[in-house]
């Protein structure tokens, strides 16, 4: 496939080899071929050691991969950039800048006009329902309303991407779901594509219109579905739809199979 | 209603007896919080000030000090009256010390210490920064570093009187390489101690590399810029006491140094004090500075 020709993300036979300081290898992703079209919004899920964080920092451009390329509308991704926006678990604020700053960020080191800026600002906060804490100081906030303050600062730039590193993870199962609906709120408001990388089965499932199951050793793409479900998060309520015969029938199915690849790990490590 | 417990019989917090505020001002009685609490011994928490006993081990050092000397058990010459002390200081602020005003003596000092760190801060930050950031800055310093970290300042007192005599140069050159490393090694553990993850979230937001250096790495290390700084505040204020009791003419050192030569011990003693609460006070000044400016220390 020729990544020129590509609209939209597109992740072209990447391989990635790390080779350990004592000798010896590791294959963190063997032949992983992903193609995103604009707007789509899919979710990552597999055992740790599968690679999913990998394949993110590629996408990402903080890594280069060994073999294979990674294209974004038509050209290819050579480091990191604002078009393809990052959300982290956690950490990843300026804690020396209020809820403000943080979200302007983005525009203020890309010098984009002060008016504008503080405009998208404002229009963020609301949007991510903080509007009344603009000028608080990042880390008087609670952990959900930190990831609303990452994700109004990823929203800022405007990217074409957003790589969401287990944004949802550090988050206590309550307002884990609340923000599971306002990343589904805010994908279908901006139409952005989102890679969305998750531990969680459910998240996976109810906020993935495509899910990916990666494998471990070596990192690779095991099995890939497409779902109902995120789409229906938009007029059905979350719960309804989690307590639905369908949902409930994919998640045992995906729970068995990461269970059957940890198995086959441990039992791997115990030869 | 027959198993209703029976009211009388539960204390309610208010018929509980409470402590004054001011005995838990004296430290020796538990606050609301504390004394809630049934394990005490091993929370540091559930210590209080204990300040009565301050108060008692003060009263009895004045005391001791005012009987012992004015019962003669001491010989003045070691260890001076409390009037003696107390005349002395009225002359030391109304004549000086050989001539100088008393505060002339200490602001030298004071002056000597801000300069060296204002000096060691002005080279050893950058120099930190760049041995943090870059393999060639960390290469080629990394040695003088590392050799001179455990050297004591003092050491270096008489390398600096050869060199540059006993003029103003040498003490602050002094303080200044005293300030130096430890700048040097703050900066470059702040810079080091980066959460990667800030740094790629801010490339990821279009910021370039200056960028990420000026608002990102730089605001990061602050909190341990401004511990360094505190620390060779310290340190030099050390530094500077001891250069002077070697040689000066002015400053809080000399002036305990030549006092003693002419058997002043109350000057003496004056200087200590002196000595002790501008150490006090500088430390104190840092925190409510590093209180107001970096207000995020510690919350990433």
């Amino acid at each position: 496939m020729d990544g020129a020709d590509h609209n939209g993300l597109l992740v072209d036979d990447v391989s990635m080899v790390f080779t350990l300081p004592g000798g010896g290898s590791v294959h963190a992703l063997k032949n992983v071929t992903l193609n995103l079209a604009s707007g789509e919004l899919m979710s990552v899920l597999g055992p740790s050691g599968c690679g999913k964080t990998t394949l993110l920092n590629i996408i990402a451009g903080f890594l280069a991969p060994t073999e294979g390329a990674v294209f974004l509308n038509h050209h290819q991704v050579k480091g990191p950039a604002a078009e393809r926006g990052m959300v982290f678990q956690q950490g990843a604020l300026f804690e020396w800048l209020n809820v403000r700053k943080n979200i302007s960020f983005g525009p203020r080191m890309m010098g984009k006009p002060r008016k504008e800026t503080n405009e998208k600002v404002e229009h963020l906060l609301n949007i991510v329902g903080l509007g009344d804490f603009g000028d608080k100081p990042v880390y008087q906030l609670s952990g959900g309303m930190q990831q609303r303050v990452a994700l109004a600062r990823c929203l800022a730039n405007d990217p074409d991407v957003i790589l969401m590193d287990e944004p949802l993870g550090a988050l206590d199962a309550l307002t884990r779901e609340k923000m599971q609906g306002l990343v589904l709120k805010l994908w279908k408001e901006t139409g952005k594509t989102i890679v969305l990388i998750t531990h969680s089965v459910e998240e996976a499932l109810f906020l993935g219109e495509r899910l990916i199951v990666m494998a471990p050793r070596p990192g690779r793409i095991h099995r890939e579905y497409h779902l109902p479900f995120a789409e229906q998060g938009l007029t059905i309520s979350p719960r309804e739809i989690k307590a639905s015969p369908e949902f409930v029938e994919k998640r045992e199915e995906i729970l068995s199979m990461i269970w059957e690849m940890e198995e086959e790990i441990m039992g791997g490590a115990a030869k | 209603m027959t198993d209703a417990p029976d009211q009388t019989k539960r204390p309610v917090a208010a018929e509980q007896k409470q402590p004054s505020a001011f005995a838990m001002w004296l430290g020796i009685a538990d606050n609301s919080f504390t004394r809630q609490k049934t394990v005490k011994f091993g929370d540091a928490t559930a210590v209080n000030s204990g300040r009565l006993y301050s108060i008692i081990t003060v009263v009895l050092l004045l005391f001791a000090w005012w009987f012992t000397t004015s019962q003669g058990w001491v010989k003045p010459i070691y260890w001076p009256s409390f009037e003696a002390v107390g005349a002395r200081w009225t002359k030391l602020m109304d004549q000086g010390f050989r001539n100088v005003p008393l505060f002339e003596h200490v602001g030298i000092s004071v002056y000597r210490v801000m300069a060296g760190v204002f000096f060691g801060a002005l080279v050893g930050i950058p120099l930190g920064f760049a041995m943090g950031l870059s393999s060639i800055a960390k290469g080629l310093f990394d040695p003088i570093v590392e050799f001179m970290r455990p050297i004591p300042p003092l050491a270096l007192i008489p390398l600096f009187i050869l060199w540059l005599g006993i003029d103003e140069t040498a003490k602050i050159s002094l303080l200044f390489l005293a300030a130096l490393f430890i700048m040097i090694i703050a900066a470059r553990s702040g810079v080091s101690g980066v959460k990667i993850s800030k740094v790629h979230a801010a490339y990821s937001l279009g910021a370039s590399k200056f960028q990420v250096l000026k608002n990102v790495i730089l605001p990061n290390a602050l909190p341990e810029i401004f511990t360094g700084i505190r620390t060779a505040m310290g340190v030099c204020w050390g530094t500077v006491v001891a250069a002077e009791l070697v040689a000066a003419e002015k400053g809080v050192g000399s002036m305990i140094m030549i006092a003693k030569n002419f058997l002043q011990t109350d000057t003496v003693v004056i200087g200590i004090i002196i000595i002790g609460i501008i150490g006090y006070g500088i430390e104190m000044i840092m925190r409510l500075l590093e209180r107001w400016l970096i207000p995020w220390r510690g919350k990433g």
